[in-house]
């Protein structure tokens, strides 16, 4: 049997990338510290542009500690909605119009978030990526890594976990 | 000697990042720090609800653990954040003021140990907790 013609490239590409603006444009506080994602396929990396309104120790200069720990947590949690929408992203069940006006889109909420500061934070530009350990029912697992200029040389990393959205009960 | 609680006040104050989040240092000294937050839409981490995001919680509470090291009679000077785990009990109510409370309970030559509080209006319930491991830098 004939597998189905893949849908042509810029269909697939409008469709993925209008669905991660609205998840993340639609949140004043990943403006407010300007947090971009690069999107390759389905993976995702947080990108924290700098500006100095991020610096937590003008001395040194270096990033503020509560910064870095709500970037990495921003990225648990776009990473993780990202993941649990996205095949009904595909099927184009979820439109990215609907993603911050339809109420029953809901998302994962934070229930514990740990941060391991390894270095500190240079200021300059930072990237981070999030790898989900265990995504259940229930409860989901995040494990989170940033870096600066080398890959290899972490300055943070951080675990997480989150309660998942619920989807309603019929006679809710 | 130099007035720690007024130096700490004044560190605190020269943060470019307390000052984005308009962090206010209500109480310093001996080991303790309060530090509030005004109510800010720039913040907001639900935009159908308006309930502030839990990373700006987090900042407060990493600055409010950070200035109770420093006031401490045995911190010689300035500290930096080994580890903290915040817990998240709860949204916090929009439109009112968080608070924070943070205690650094023990302190040796190299580590301080804090935890914190974070509340709104309804103080019988806390919106977050925090926990960590602080650096003790020399002068």
């Amino acid at each position: 049997m004939a597998r189905p013609r893949p849908e042509p490239m810029q269909v697939v590409k409008q469709r993925r990338d209008a669905a991660l603006r609205a998840l993340v444009e639609g949140v004043p506080y990943i403006r407010f510290l300007n947090i971009t994602f690069d999107r390759r396929g389905d993976e995702l990396t947080g990108v924290l542009n700098f500006d100095e309104k991020l610096i937590g120790n003008p001395f040194l200069p270096a990033i503020h500690g509560g910064v870095t720990a709500a970037f990495l947590e921003v990225t648990a949690v776009i990473t993780l909605s990202w993941e649990h929408m996205f095949p009904r992203i595909e099927s184009g069940e979820i439109e990215a119009n609907d993603i911050l006006t339809d109420d029953s889109i809901r998302f994962p909420k934070t229930i514990d978030f740990t941060v391991d500061y390894l270095r500190s934070g240079l200021p300059r530009d930072s990237y981070a990526r999030a790898f989900i350990n265990r995504s259940g029912r229930r409860y989901a697992s995040v494990r989170v890594e940033a870096w600066q200029d080398n890959h290899a040389k972490l300055f943070a990393q951080g675990t997480g976990h989150f309660l998942m959205p619920q989807s309603p009960k019929p006679n809710e | 000697m130099v007035d720690k609680t007024e130096l700490a006040r004044q560190f605190i104050e020269a943060i470019p990042h307390a000052q984005a989040l308009r962090l206010d240092l209500t109480r310093i000294g001996e080991g303790e720090a309060e530090i509030s937050m005004p109510y800010n839409e720039q913040l907001i981490g639900d935009p159908r609800t308006g309930v502030v995001h839990g990373g700006a919680v987090s900042a407060m509470l990493d600055t409010c653990c950070g200035a109770a090291v420093m006031s401490h009679p045995s911190a010689p000077g300035g500290t930096a954040t080994i580890d903290l785990r915040i817990d998240y009990m709860r949204a916090a109510t929009p439109g009112q003021k968080i608070h924070t409370r943070a205690t650094c309970y023990h302190i040796t030559r190299n580590v301080a140990f804090v935890r914190a509080i974070a509340i709104d209006d309804d103080s019988e319930r806390p919106v977050a907790t925090a926990s960590g491991a602080f650096t003790v830098e020399g002068r």
